[in-house]
């Protein structure tokens, strides 16, 4: 009964970092740690959907990731969920370990972490009405199942409860994701992962189910995991920010630095071709921001796996793979109170180096330099 | 409730028989090659013909890119469709002109239309894998519709290398001789540009052509069309839902409601000063760069309208909120605004002193 959408790429997974995330102390909601998760597949070998990725979210936070197909961020999604289990690495929701977890266990994170799909139309019951899918919920999970219980799911949602009377193709897109929605609230989680939550849906719905999102985190204070492609969604929702190319965090920030100011290349080029351009700079222009498309992720380059469709790729970067280290402070980047800003880059990571050694002599270009540094960068990804 | 000055010139396109003059108020200056005029198209349902086009206009000039924008139910797909002569079964264009280059196809006699349609306007669509025949070299799938077009082999052939490097694919000699699922989805998709393009067409119409690609992916095919709606003059139909593609390729926009064109304005000045509470409410509830973090999107209140139930009056009033007595009774046609063209009964100027509620509520059911 799941969606069905990737069958033709390797899944997808999600970023963060492990040491010290700058939040505050306590048990993260989430704390995903070097996961690797490869596939077999027949005549193409072995597929790195995840290769040694490293996050955490803090508990009331959103996480957004971002990347394209392949990256990684759906394998991600079923690794927390438990859809699937890491081949290393460990998964860790409120402190519980989520890719060991065996019977008692696994039902209790079921019911601490919920997922949420692209198309929840696709794993709606045709046949079932609307109320009669939630009780099941309910039901499966011991919980209590009335008509009362039920109505008060749908209005959750901003459903009117009339709704619970109709069946899935009687409802139009909003009202099913909205729906899809109610059923992961349903064992009342402490935790959603969204993944691509309202790609499939028209442009004046989607306000409506952001909007419903951000009620539920201020009413409810969940942590979300907000997957996507599309980064306008994910800056407007996201507290932090990952970008994942090819089963790897690239850059992983706080939103405004990694949506607004970013120094991998790959997230450079995901801004230019997603962002909407500022109408009153007119067009935004459609020359291609970077060349190639995304390789196999059976047979991922070597060094960066960015490095062949990168602008800045050096020697060093076809031999020896970037870490996702913290960004040498320059002083732009960052918002206090958020997590610290990690790139895998390194020629960035090299010039601004520079740029914060020049700084601290005292002389008097200190955030020039910085800013040209990063300004570089920004032409190159034009 | 005042009515419009221009309202006896809508009427007449209320009424289908399609003015030839108004829609190049917006740009008065060429004759266009790709006129559509008061374009009706029907379906036949069980319960009798359902009207999903209902008077579309439009044209589009050489070298220029005109997007469609709209949600599902717009009429965009209908649109680009019954320009090129390629509606399903049980669907037909019941009213209105289609010129190309002053002729006329929808009265034109079959066998004409047929080759006219192939040769002069090209079609992609949304998805590669199903337009391509799977087990039909690239080459033959080139050079099949221009020997359909009288090409002789050694032309076609010559043709489809050639085109195939317009599109930006690389070894177009050992490309031919490929199968559709040895490329990637964004080399798929460059064939079927390439298939399009290969008998010089003098209309490039795009269905959603990159929707199912990755961004960095569509960025790119973005850049090829646009470097061949140059190079060749191209008249480029652009169909899509998304804002963004429309901000970087189009000239102009036409933005479709209920099977009929709710503005056609130029690009920027759609985004700066959009004409239609519609297309006004759509970009509100963008989140761009401006829009507070975590701040609610404004939201077009409502639920999409269904054509099987129309109101009478405007198909937006029910959601709009500057609605006034007068759209639920008569329907407004595209009037002429500044520079833009609208079918509001109201100028931007009486409305924009208001916003659109901002609310949580879901207006569902």
């Amino acid at each position: 009964m799941r969606r069905t959408r990737d069958t033709a790429e390797p899944p997808r997974s999600l970023p963060a970092d492990t040491e010290n995330a700058g939040a505050t102390g306590g048990t993260p909601a989430i704390d995903v740690r070097g996961v690797v998760r490869h596939y077999r597949s027949a005549g193409r070998g072995t597929v790195h959907a995840l290769d040694d990725v490293s996050v955490r979210v803090e508990r009331g936070r959103v996480l957004g990731v971002v990347g394209e197909s392949g990256c990684g961020k759906s394998t991600l999604a079923r690794l927390l969920t438990r859809l699937e289990r890491p081949d290393a690495g460990s998964v860790e929701v409120l402190g519980a370990r989520v890719d060991t977890a065996k019977r008692g266990a696994l039902r209790r994170l079921r019911r601490t972490i919920q997922l949420v799909f692209q198309d929840p139309y696709a794993s709606l019951d045709p046949r079932q009405r609307t109320g009669a899918a939630l009780a099941e919920v309910l039901a499966v999970h011991g919980l209590p199942s009335g008509p009362d219980q039920v109505a008060a799911l749908l209005e959750q949602v901003g459903l009117v409860p009339a709704l619970a009377e109709r069946y899935p193709h009687q409802l139009s897109g909003g009202q099913r994701q909205r729906l899809g929605i109610a059923r992961a609230l349903a064992v009342r989680p402490e935790v959603l992962v969204l993944d691509e939550p309202v790609s499939a849906l028209d442009v004046s719905v989607r306000a409506e189910i952001m909007n419903l999102l951000v009620k539920l985190r201020e009413e409810l204070g969940l942590t979300f995991v907000f997957i996507s492609h599309d980064l306008g969604m994910v800056r407007h929702f996201a507290d932090d920010i990952a970008v994942m190319y090819l089963g790897k965090i690239v850059e992983v920030g706080p939103w405004d630095a990694v949506s607004d100011e970013p120094l991998h290349p790959y997230t450079k080029a995901l801004q230019a071709a997603v962002l909407l351009p500022d109408p009153a700079q007119g067009q935004g222009g459609v020359e291609a921001v970077v060349t190639g498309e995304v390789p196999d992720a059976a047979a991922p380059p070597s060094g960066c796996r960015f490095h062949p469709r990168c602008p800045l790729a050096e020697d060093v970067c076809r031999t020896d793979e970037p870490a996702l280290l913290p960004v040498p402070r320059v002083g732009a980047a960052g918002t206090p109170g958020s997590g610290e800003h990690r790139l895998a880059c390194h020629v960035m990571r090299r010039r601004l180096a520079e740029a914060a050694d020049a700084a601290q002599s005292p002389s008097q270009t200190t955030a020039d330099t910085a800013g040209a540094a990063v300004r570089v960068e920004k032409k190159t990804g034009e | 409730m005042k009515h419009d000055p221009n309202t006896p010139q809508g009427s007449a396109y209320r009424n289908g028989t399609a003015p030839a003059g108004p829609a190049e108020a917006v740009r008065p200056a060429r004759e266009p090659v790709l006129a559509v005029r008061g374009l009706r198209t029907a379906v036949r349902t069980a319960s009798g013909p359902l009207e999903i086009l209902r008077g579309v206009d439009l044209d589009v000039e050489r070298g220029e890119t005109v997007a469609v924008v709209g949600e599902s139910g717009s009429g965009k797909s209908f649109t680009a469709l019954s320009v090129a002569g390629l509606l399903p079964g049980g669907a037909e264009v019941t009213d209105g002109r289609v010129l190309l280059e002053g002729r006329d196809l929808v009265t034109l006699p079959e066998e004409e239309r047929r080759r006219i349609r192939g040769a002069e306007i090209g079609m992609v669509y949304q998805d590669p894998m199903t337009s391509l025949n799977p087990v039909m070299r690239i080459g033959k799938q080139v050079t099949e519709g221009l020997r359909a077009h009288g090409w002789s082999k050694e032309a076609a052939h010559e043709r489809a290398l050639d085109v195939l490097g317009e599109v930006g694919l690389p070894s177009p000699r050992a490309l031919m001789r490929q199968y559709p699922h040895q490329l990637s989805g964004g080399m798929r998709q460059r064939v079927l540009i390439a298939c399009a393009l290969a008998p010089r067409p003098k209309v490039l119409i795009a269905d959603e052509p990159t929707t199912a690609l990755d961004v960095t992916i569509q960025q790119q095919i973005l850049a090829t069309v646009s470097r061949l709606r140059d190079e060749y003059g191209l008249a480029v139909v652009w169909i899509t839902h998304d804002l963004g593609v429309v901000a970087r390729i189009a000239d102009r926009v036409a933005v479709m409601y209920a099977g009929r064109v709710a503005e056609l304005s130029g690009t920027r000045r759609l985004f700066t000063a959009p004409q239609h509470p519609y297309t006004d409410g759509l970009l509100r509830s963008l989140p761009t760069p401006a829009h507070p973090h975590q701040a609610p999107l404004p939201q077009i209140g409502g639920s999409p309208i269904l054509l099987s139930d129309l109101p009478r009056g405007c198909p937006f009033a029910a959601r709009c909120p500057h609605r006034a007595d007068h759209c639920t009774t008569e329907e407004p046609p595209l009037l002429d605004r500044d520079s833009s063209r609208a079918a509001c009964w109201f100028p931007r100027n009486e409305w924009t002193g208001k916003r659109l509620e901002v609310t949580g509520r879901a207006q569902d059911a």
